[in-house]
C-alpha cells in the first residue's frame, strides 16, 4: 500500500529582519492511510508549523510534501479537517449551525449537510446539543463540537493541533479514548500534534518524535500496542517502554 | 425570573424614591419655585402653549437621531473600509485617532459659520461627537479575530468575503455595540450644545428662551424631555442588540 503522506527532508525556514530561524529541518516519515500518526516533542520544536504545512497554510522550503495516492485522491480544499487547542466555536452560533461552517464554506447542499451534521453530533455525544450555544457547554463538550466540525465535509485528512491541551485531566483522559473510538468509526487518517508524551503512545499507531533547538526530527516509530486501547494499557510494560524512550529522546532521563 | 422580577422592581422604586424626595425637599423645605420647582409643577409647564413643546422636541429628537444614525452609517462604513484596505487604515487610522482628541464642543462656533444655525449644523454636533466611539470600536472589533479561526477558514479555502460576513463581522457585532452605546449618550449632548450655541428651535434653545424669565419649571421640564429623548435613543439600541448579540457575546 502507498502511504497517504509523504514527508521526504521537509525544511521550513522563518525569516525575520535578516535573522533566520530554523523551524524545521529534515522532516521524513510517512503515514498510511488510516494510520493515526502522533507529532510528539516540546515547544518550539516545529510541530505545529508542519501541520500548518500539511494543512496547506504553510509553503515549505525545501524537501518533499506528497498527499493522497492512487488509491486516496486528496483535494487540498476539501479533504482537511482541523481541530485546534482552542474549540474556536463562533459564539452568536448555535452548536448545530457552527458545525456547518465547513459546509456553508464549501458550498455544499445544506440537507445533506445538517443531515450529517446530526450525526456527527451524535457520533461524538452530543445528540441533544444542537440548538444550544457554545457558551453552555463546557470545555470539552465544547472540543468534541469542534471536532464534529472537522468531520463535517469528510475530509480524509484530520489535523489536530493539541486539541486535549486546555482540559483538565480526567477529561483529557476521557477524550482521548473517545478520539479512538471517533477515528475507528470514522476511518480518517489523523495527524495529532501533542506534547503529552503519554498520550501519544496511548493514541498513536505511530509516533514521530521531534526536539527543540535546533528543530530536527528525533526519532519515528510504530506502536505496536492492541486495539481497542483501554486505560488499562498504561500499566502495559510495553507502553512504559515506548514512553521511557520518548523521555530518553527529549533528554528527560 | 423572580430574580429578574425583583430588580425590576427595584429599580422602579429608586426611580419613585427619587421622585418622591425631589417632592418632600421643595415642600418641606419651603424652596421658592424659582430655584426649584415641585414634580407638579414641572409637569404644569407642559400647558403653556406658547412653548411649542411637540415642535421643539421634534427639532431636537431629529437632530439627536439623525446626527446618531449619520454617524453610525459612517463610522461603521469607514471601518469595513479599512478592514478591507490595510493602506488606507494605516494612512487615516492615525489621523482619525488625533481628530478625535479635538473637543468636539469647540467645533461648535466654527459649525455656525460655515453651515448657519437650525437643525442640519445641530445634527452636524451630534454627529460629531458620536462618530468616533462608533468607529474606533469596531474597527477594533473587526480587528480581533483568533488567527487559528482564520487558519481553519483559509484550511477550507474561504473567500476574503466568506471570512468577512461568516466570521468577522458577526464577531465585531458586540463591539459596534459598545461603540453605539457610548455614542447614544454623547449624541444628545451634542444636539443641546449645538442649540445652546445657535439656533432658533429645540429643547436647548427654549432652555435658554425661558432662563431670562425664570421660568425654571420649564427649563426642567425641558431636562426631563432631553433625557427621555436620550433613554428612548439608548433603549433602541439596547433592543437591538438583544436582538442580534447572543448573551454570551455581549459586552457589558
Amino acid at each position: 500500500m502507498q502511504p497517504f503522506i509523504h514527508l521526504s527532508g521537509v525544511r521550513k525556514v522563518y525569516r525575520s529582519g535578516g535573522a533566520e530561524h530554523l523551524a524545521i529541518s529534515d522532516a521524513t516519515f510517512d503515514v498510511m492511510p488510516g494510520e493515526l500518526l502522533c507529532l510528539v516533542g516540546p515547544s518550539g520544536c516545529g510541530k505545529s508549523t508542519l501541520l500548518k504545512i500539511l494543512a496547506g497554510l504553510h509553503a515549505h522550503d525545501g524537501g518533499e510534501v506528497r498527499i493522497g495516492s492512487a488509491e486516496h485522491a486528496f483535494d487540498p480544499s476539501r479533504d482537511v479537517g482541523m481541530v485546534f487547542q482552542a474549540p474556536l466555536l463562533l459564539k452568536w452560533r448555535r452548536i448545530l449551525d457552527n458545525v456547518l461552517l465547513p459546509a456553508e464554506i464549501l458550498g455544499l447542499p445544506m440537507a445533506a449537510a445538517r443531515e450529517r451534521a446530526r450525526d456527527l453530533l451524535a457520533l461524538v455525544g452530543l445528540g441533544g446539543s444542537e440548538h444550544k450555544y457554545p457558551y453552555e457547554l463546557s470545555g470539552g463538550m465544547q472540543q468534541r463540537a469542534a471536532i464534529a466540525r472537522a468531520l463535517l465535509h469528510d475530509p480524509k485528512l484530520v489535523l489536530m493541533d493539541e486539541p486535549f491541551g486546555a482540559l483538565d485531566a480526567l477529561t483529557r483522559e476521557k477524550m482521548n479514548l473517545e478520539l479512538l473510538r471517533i477515528w475507528k468509526e470514522a476511518g480518517k487518517t489523523i495527524v495529532f500534534v501533542t506534547h503529552g508524551i503519554s498520550e501519544a503512545v496511548f493514541l498513536g499507531t505511530r509516533v514521530v518524535v521531534m526536539t527543540a533547538g535546533p528543530a530536527r526530527m528525533a526519532d519515528n516509530f510504530a506502536i505496536d500496542l492492541p486495539h481497542p486501547r483501554t486505560l488499562d494499557l498504561k500499566t502495559h510494560a510495553r507502553f512504559g517502554e515506548y514512553t521511557r524512550r520518548i523521555y530518553r529522546l527529549l533528554g528527560m532521563e | 425570573m423572580s430574580d429578574k422580577l425583583q430588580r425590576f422592581t427595584l429599580a422602579v422604586l429608586a426611580h419613585v424614591a427619587l421622585v418622591a424626595a425631589w417632592y418632600l425637599f421643595v415642600r418641606l423645605g419651603d424652596v421658592p419655585k424659582f430655584v426649584m420647582p415641585s414634580p407638579g409643577a414641572t409637569l404644569n409647564a407642559l400647558l403653556e402653549p406658547n412653548y411649542d413643546w411637540w415642535t421643539n422636541v421634534r427639532v431636537t429628537g431629529t437632530e439627536i437621531f439623525g446626527g446618531y444614525f449619520l454617524a453610525l452609517g459612517a463610522g461603521v462604513g469607514l471601518a469595513l473600509v479599512f478592514t478591507w484596505s490595510k493602506a488606507l487604515e494605516a494612512f487615516f487610522m492615525p489621523l482619525l485617532v488625533s481628530l478625535n482628541m479635538i473637543p468636539k464642543v469647540a467645533l461648535g462656533p466654527l459649525i455656525i459659520v460655515w453651515f448657519k444655525y437650525g437643525v442640519f449644523p445641530n445634527t452636524l454636533m451630534a454627529f460629531s461627537i458620536c462618530v468616533f466611539p462608533i468607529l474606533l470600536t469596531t474597527a477594533r472589533g473587526l480587528r480581533e479575530i483568533e488567527p487559528e479561526l482564520l487558519d481553519l477558514v483559509r484550511s477550507l479555502r474561504g473567500s476574503r468575503w466568506q471570512l468577512f460576513s461568516k466570521v468577522q463581522l458577526p464577531g465585531a457585532l458586540p463591539y459596534i455595540f459598545s461603540g453605539m452605546k457610548v455614542a447614544a449618550i454623547l449624541a444628545v449632548a451634542g444636539a443641546i450644545v449645538g442649540e445652546f450655541l445657535g439656533s432658533d428651535k429645540g429643547l436647548g434653545y427654549l432652555m435658554l428662551q425661558v432662563q431670562v424669565t425664570l421660568d425654571t419649571p420649564a427649563m426642567f421640564m425641558a431636562v426631563v424631555l432631553i433625557t427621555l429623548l436620550g433613554m428612548l435613543l439608548y433603549g433602541i439600541v439596547l433592543i437591538l442588540e438583544r436582538l442580534l448579540v447572543v448573551k454570551d457575546a455581549r459586552l457589558d
